[in-house]
């Protein structure tokens, strides 16, 4: 990775490779600048434009539908990322600061399980099993939104978390045991201070990715518990309006300040600590 | 009954790993080091003297044996409840506290009031002259004013004992000297007991009260430097420690017959059959050819040192030896490469060592 090697071989210098960059950015980006641009389109129709206007977002928030589906999302994705980054932080510490066991990598796996089991089948195997507790107890209330949203939430809120606690010197952890802290004073007042920006990371990414799930949400939510995609989803199916085009444009807009800061916490990291 | 003893280890012995796999650090090690003392561990890379100091702070369990503090045995005292503190090789600072709240961590760990974190955190940097230093973090200070600090939290808390893992290995030779030497004044200041670790001998014949030489996991030799520099128990301890010149020869009566043939006077009681003489190259003397009870060399080489120059020499069944001399105002010692030479040994300082 080195200059040199940059000078002798570079991707960027092969035949046609400016316009597959361009192309891709092209694919990637274009719905989604049309989408934002017609958020803002006067008339009523998300392929017609007919002005500027910014009348589509008070309309959006005004509908009681969205208002609910809204606070619902918000609910869930805060409850799960919670629940999910608390998990996360004991998993990471039990992976990362015990004795090194054959049956780790079976952990590893087993906690990752989301990102490698088709969410269609995790879908169906969940609504299953709650259909079994429903019968059981009759609860129906959002708990199982909030469960099903967590368990997925998990992997994504233990990736950053785990590699933080990784890349950490655990001499500092003994050195606090040395100045008389118990175990948990240590974890409070050491590791996990240290740990914090891959928790707020860890947290965030839980967050993004419990707001913006649809398969599991559809499958697992009860009559009346529309989150924001699943909404949207039902809105697409009757007809286009420019209320979704709105709706879209402010989640990307919290995607991308959440993103951003993902990115400023994990960068964090890899600054030397001495 | 307090007794004068602060670290006591019976037969500590650690083995890492399991089975065929183990690895013995530590080979059942027996010490006791004085209250209040300058204790350093000295060995080569790899010896155990990590390991031992780990059994003392509690981080790690002996596979057998045991640990006393002040006469208590600890054994399996976890290291949060040990009077006992470490200045880490690395430091260990908590880089996320300043540099006053590192120091106060102990403290508030133990749950003293406000004024007195306050007033001992005060003292504490007044002791190691960071007063201007208080709030900044680890990072932005030099690596010896980190050292520093290191040094202030593990004092802090006033332990019993203070456990230091080559703490200067890390600094250049300038820092390393002025620290030596401020090591020295904090722990006649504290009074506190020291158990200093190093690799490097003439920083443990500078600084220590009492050596321990290590080898494989076990204690060679424990004494005061002096002791330990002039009677060394075997040839790896005068090795390790200092320059020595080795001759082999075998007992006969109170003399040595060397391998060249000559007889060298020598303290051999206890000793018989082959030996191994070590004298150190300042107690070689050199005098004119034929002096009565000299040994016959020729000079090989000299090579000048400044205030030393060494004389390189053979004897006559080619043993090399090398005599350390005071050079001259000229410089110039009038010895040349070829000339032939007498040498004697000062009185008391052939060493007879068992092969
Ligand atoms: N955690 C460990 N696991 C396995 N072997 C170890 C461990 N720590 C030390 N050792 C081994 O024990 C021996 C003594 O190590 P150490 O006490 O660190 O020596 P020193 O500090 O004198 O250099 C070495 O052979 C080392 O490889
Ligand atoms: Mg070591």
């Amino acid at each position: 990775m080195t200059i040199v090697s940059d000078r002798a071989f570079s991707v960027s210098r092969l035949p046609g490779f400016a316009t597959i960059a361009v192309t891709v950015l092209v694919m990637l980006y274009l719905p989604i600048v049309l989408l934002v641009l017609f958020a803002f389109n006067a008339g009523p129709s998300p392929a017609i434009w007919e002005g500027f206007s910014l009348h589509w977002f008070p309309r959006a928030w005004a509908n009681e539908q969205v208002k609910e589906a809204t606070i619902r999302s918000l609910v869930i994705a805060t409850s799960a990322a919670i629940i999910s980054t608390s998990v996360a932080v004991l998993a990471a510490l039990g992976t990362t600061r015990r004795r090194k066991s054959p049956g780790q990598t079976f952990v590893y796996l087993m906690i990752n399980q989301p990102l490698m089991v088709p969410e269609i089948v995790t879908a169906v195997a969940l609504l299953i099993l709650f259909g079994f507790i429903k019968v059981a107890t009759g609860y129906q209330g959002l708990g199982y939104l909030i469960l099903a949203h967590s368990a997925f939430c998990i992997p994504f809120a233990y990736l950053p978390i785990r590699a933080r606690l990784e890349g950490m010197d655990i001499t500092l952890e003994i050195a606090a045991a040395d100045l008389y802290a118990t175990p948990w004073q240590a974890f409070r007042h050491v590791t996990l201070p240290m740990l914090m920006p891959a928790v707020a990371a860890g947290f965030m990414l839980a967050f993004i990715t419990s707001l913006d799930d649809v398969i599991i949400s559809l499958f697992v939510k009860s009559a009346g518990q529309d989150t924001l995609p699943t909404y949207m989803l039902g809105q697409i199916r009757r007809n286009m309006t420019v209320e979704v085009n709105a709706i879209s444009t402010l989640l990307i807009g919290l995607t991308v300040i959440l993103l951003t800061a993902f990115f400023l916490l994990t960068r964090e990291r890899n600054r030397p600590q001495k | 009954m307090s007794s004068a003893i602060a670290i006591e280890t019976r037969r500590a012995l650690k083995e890492y790993g399991t089975g065929s796999h183990a690895v013995r650090a530590l080979d059942g090690v027996c010490v006791r080091i004085d209250k209040g003392e300058f204790f350093t561990l000295l060995g080569p890379s790899g010896c155990g003297k990590t390991t031992l100091l780990r059994l003392i702070a509690g981080f790690e369990t002996p596979t057998s044996g045991q640990i006393l503090l002040h006469g208590k045995n600890i054994t399996t005292v976890p290291p949060n409840l040990r009077p006992v503190n470490t200045v880490f090789q690395s430091y260990a600072l908590f880089p996320h506290l300043t540099v006053a709240d590192n120091i106060a961590f102990s403290l508030r760990m133990l749950g003293r009031s406000r004024s007195d974190v306050l007033q001992t955190v005060e003292r504490m940097l007044s002791l190691v002259r960071l007063e201007s230093f208080a709030s900044r973090k680890p990072q932005q200070l030099s690596g010896g004013q980190q050292q520093r600090v290191a040094l202030a939290r593990a004092l802090a808390p006033e332990p019993k004992v203070l456990l230091l893992d080559e703490p200067l290995s890390a600094l250049d030779l300038k820092l390393r000297k002025e620290m030596q030497r401020e090591l020295k004044r904090l722990q006649t200041e504290t009074g506190i007991t020291f158990i200093f670790v190093t690799h490097d001998q003439e920083e443990a014949l500078t600084m220590s009260d009492r050596i321990a030489v290590m080898r494989s996991g076990k204690i060679l030799q424990v004494g005061a430097p002096r002791e330990i520099y002039n009677h060394p128990v075997d040839r790896f301890v005068a090795d390790f420690i200092g320059e020595t010149n080795f001759l082999s020869g075998r007992v006969e009566g109170d003399k040595i017959r060397l391998s060249s043939g000559e007889l060298v006077a020598a303290e051999t009681e206890g000793h018989s059959g082959s030996v191994t003489l070590a004298v150190r190259p300042e107690q070689v003397g050199i005098c004119p050819a034929g002096t009565s009870d000299s040994l016959t060399a020729e000079i090989v080489d000299t090579v000048y040192f400044g205030t030393d120059t060494h004389c390189h020499l053979s004897l006559a069944d080619e043993t090399e030896l090398v005599a350390r001399l005071q050079s001259p105002p000229s410089g110039n010692i009038g010895l040349s490469r070829g000339e032939k030479v007498g040498i004697k040994f000062n009185p008391g300082a052939v060493q007879v060592l068992n092969e």
